[in-house]
């Protein structure tokens, strides 16, 4: 059974989806237990009359990716998804945000980091997948589970293993947490804890980029932004506002939906009418993309077009990866709602081992190599855990810095210094 | 009636009526002539609620529940747990993870008739629904001319919990205490949470009702009056947890707690400190703060949130339009630190108010902050 990457097409016009390549998927009646619908036998549902609006293609059976590529394409080198650089960069970047989170996990066990701690265990082909293709001086907007994001874009395993302790030499200096990921150095702007306040954030940016180029004349800016969310914000009024003003405005964004099937206990089929969130792109003029989020190099191909459309000028894209997370919605969810076969099905889908597996079959890397890139990566994890520790809790005067850029509200003046502090201000001559 | 004065905590030992406060029972006389035994049960601020929400929904079928995670998860904190079973899918609904629609749906149904108990996972979260709370609840009595009630709770923890960020321990009492047309209330203790939110869902006004996360846990002595199934507290009336002679500490929520500690470390210094618990943010209970000045003469008012427009800086100036001649010293305010909430423990710890702050606010209000030899 061959599964196609869904294909864009370009030029989009605007009532078409993207050109889905017609359905081999199994139909999927809603109704019957399927493995990954853990909780359709409570599932109030009203049936649809016309229950063909409900293909929901997730596929009933486990296709390795190395058997559908090879289905696409003849197996020699030169035509392989990804060359052995590339594919060692991927691997790497999976492993640290999987040995982080699982890190993350233990520490906050021990007690060193509190509050609220979202992992991403088992989504990181998402992560990988788009923020590798991206330059530095594009932008990343997230969620609250976005350590990760973090991470692949560049931000030091130190820097954030230390934010989450809580410690002055974390990215936002112990003032942020886990949920509140900054980095203007890398372009990562956060780190929001309400679902579907990045969005806006990150359209904003997209519209910084062309604003750059249009109005500031910096022709080559092409800087692109893409905003993670998850299911549960695709139901939000802010996300749809953003939809539509992207579209309008042919804004340089790449809109990714993590659809992890669960908002905490509430699964995507109880609170979506449509559950199919890629239709939702083409409703307002933008190509939607399905894809399978637990492989990364599907998520790769997916990303290079998306990308790309955007720093052509051609426009936003929604995509829609289909994921899972293997933990709990948080290190304080029991995770009791989930069906336990549902994660089965999933943990056989791991990103890593699927890479893995790909990349032995095309015979890319060799196994010492990859045991070396993990050993190096546990490395750095103990590195960062070590870091931390030793880091100083903020000082007591930290407790009120950095509430304003500018506190005394006069204004910085060319010296760089606060004017208030000019010993010249109170005579009225220094220019404000 | 003894029962209630055997459950007080109570430093002076005077009653309950005397202290100008009376707690309406809505059951009929005969039953208040029952004695009962003192603090025989232990219940937490949790099972208050369940209990509270359980015995409204199977009294009236107009009242149902709304918000995220409280169906089949049993409530984000376990507030609801085991409605779902009770009361089906139709009365306890789980939304999407859309406040503002789904507030804006509560209120529609509450213009119709139906009596909505929407839950906010916080009051955090409020903030995307709050021009329905505002604009559609709390204004339409008065725009409609009292034509359309608005019979809806807003409820759901407020206020800091333990390193959950700036984006998720703002206190919003000052906020929604400022509008007219709505009830804000916040319960301390398990008490007061069954019997303000069984006034609060039998209301016919938008009630507001800011819980607290940390106080979820905790176990409060209950009386039997307490566990009637019409036991309710009257909304606008304060509680004074503690008498005292020296100095009013006025608090609520999780600082009722913290100023009732404070209260035994002055009573060591010999300070007698007099601690109410607001209960009420709007109506605020001016009476009782105020003749509770008028009898110590200093006043320190204590809470979570910021400190600019607080709550604390409403009941100073109610007291000194009202009280003024009676103050012996300017009124301390104890307020949450004006920064949003930072992370790392140390920082979180000096930003919300401790017992030492409280302690130390006292004494200043009592000219003590150097402390006396040992008197007498």
């Amino acid at each position: 059974m061959s599964f196609a990457t869904t294909k864009f097409a370009h030029p989009i016009p605007l009532s078409t989806t993207a050109a889905r390549s017609n359905d081999h998927k199994p139909f999927l009646d809603p109704f019957k237990a399927t493995r990954f619908l853990g909780s359709t036998h409570k599932f109030r549902f009203h049936p649809l009359t016309n229950s063909n609006h409900i293909n929901i293609h997730r596929r009933s059976a486990v296709v390795a990716v190395s058997d559908v590529l090879k289905a696409k394409k003849p197996k020699s080198t030169s035509n392989l998804l990804i060359t052995k650089e590339e594919g060692l960069e991927l691997y790497e970047d999976m492993v640290l945000g999987r040995a982080f989170e699982d890190m993350c996990a233990q520490m906050y066990y021990r007690g060193k980091m509190f509050g609220f701690v979202h992992l991403y265990n088992g989504q990181e082909a998402v992560s990988t997948g788009f923020i590798k293709l991206l330059k530095k001086e594009d932008c990343v907007a997230s969620t609250y589970r976005d350590h990760v994001h973090a991470l692949s874009k560049g931000v030091s395993a130190r820097a954030v293993m230390s934010e989450l302790f809580g410690k002055t030499t974390g990215c936002c200096r112990g003032q942020g947490g886990s949920m509140h990921m900054f980095s203007s150095e890398h372009n990562v702007l956060g780190g929001f804890a309400f679902i579907g306040e990045g969005i806006p954030v990150a359209t904003g940016a997209a519209f910084t980029s062309k604003y750059r180029r249009e109005v500031l004349k910096e022709a080559d800016c092409d800087h692109v932004t893409v905003a993670f969310f998850g299911d549960g914000t695709c139901n939000n009024g802010q996300f749809f506002e953003c939809l539509n003003m992207a579209a309008l405005w042919k804004l340089p964004i790449v809109f990714v939906v993590e659809n992890n099937l669960w908002a905490i206990g509430m699964s995507h089929l109880r609170a979506t009418s449509d559950p199919e969130i890629w239709k939702k792109g083409p409703a307002f003029g933008m190509p939607g993309v399905h894809v399978d989020g637990m492989d990364v190099l599907k998520v790769r191909e997916v990303a290079k077009e998306a990308i790309g459309r955007a720093r052509r000028g051609e426009g936003p894209t929604l995509v829609e990866c289909e994921t899972y997370r293997f933990r709990g919605h948080s290190l304080a969810d029991p995770d009791e709602l989930r069906d336990p076969a549902e994660k089965a099905h999933y943990a056989t889908r791991d990103p890593i081992t699927a890479l893995k597996k790909y990349m032995f079959e095309n015979n890319l890397v060799s196994e010492p190599e990859l045991k070396a890139i993990e050993k190096k990566i546990d490395e750095v994890v103990e590195e960062a855990v070590e870091f931390a520790d030793e880091s100083p809790h903020p000082g007591r005067s930290q407790l009120l810095e950095n509430v304003f850029a500018d506190p005394k509200g006069f204004g910085i003046g060319p010296d760089g210094r606060y004017r208030c502090e000019d010993p010249k201000f109170t005579e009225g001559t220094a220019h404000v | 009636m003894l029962g209630i004065i055997n459950r007080k905590i109570c430093a002076g030992g005077s009653s309950l009526l005397t202290s100008g406060q009376s707690l309406q029972w809505t059951r009929s006389s005969a039953s208040a002539l029952r004695s009962y035994s003192s603090a025989a049960k232990e219940m937490t601020v949790r099972d208050a609620l369940n209990s509270a929400l359980d015995e409204e929904m199977s009294a009236d079928p107009k009242v149902f529940l709304m918000g995220e995670e409280v169906g089949e998860y049993q409530g984000a904190y376990k507030i609801s747990k085991g409605l779902l079973d009770k009361y089906g899918p139709e009365r306890v609904l789980d939304t999407p993870i859309t406040e503002a629609g789904f507030t804006g749906i509560g209120v529609g149904a509450a213009y119709h008739g139906l009596r909505p108990v929407i839950e906010f996972m916080t009051f955090n979260f409020s903030m995307q629904a709050i021009d329905h709370i505002i604009n559609s609840a709390a204004k339409s009595n008065y725009m409609s001319a009292g034509q359309i009630s608005v019979p809806i709770v807003f409820r759901g923890p407020n206020g800091a919990a333990a390193g959950v960020g700036a984006q998720h321990s703002q206190c919003y009492a000052a906020w929604f205490g400022s509008c007219p047309g709505l009830k804000v209330l916040t319960p301390y203790s398990s008490e007061d949470a069954r019997g303000l939110l069984k006034a609060a869902i039998r209301d016919p006004d938008p009630v507001v009702f800011l819980e607290n996360e940390l106080l979820y846990g905790e176990s409060f002595p209950i009386s039997a009056e307490a566990l009637d199934s019409s036991f309710c507290l009257p909304i606008g009336k304060a509680k004074i947890e503690r008498e005292g002679k020296d100095v009013t500490i006025t608090a609520f929520s999780k600082m009722v707690g913290y100023a009732l500690k404070a209260a035994e470390i002055l009573a060591k210094e010999g300070i007698s400190a007099e601690v109410i618990n607001l209960r009420s943010i709007r109506p605020l209970d001016r009476s009782t703060i105020n003749t509770s000045v008028r009898k110590t003469n200093r006043l320190v008012t204590v809470e979570e949130g910021f400190p600019q427009h607080g709550v604390g800086a409403e009941i100073c100036t109610s007291v000194v339009e009202d009280s003024f001649g009676y103050l012996d010293a300017p009124v301390e305010r104890v307020a949450g630190a004006d920064v949003p909430m930072p992370y790392a423990a140390n920082l979180e710890r000096m930003a919300v108010p401790q017992v030492e702050d409280i302690v130390r606010a006292a004494k200043r209000a009592c000219y003590r902050s150097v402390p006396l030899a040992a008197a007498a």
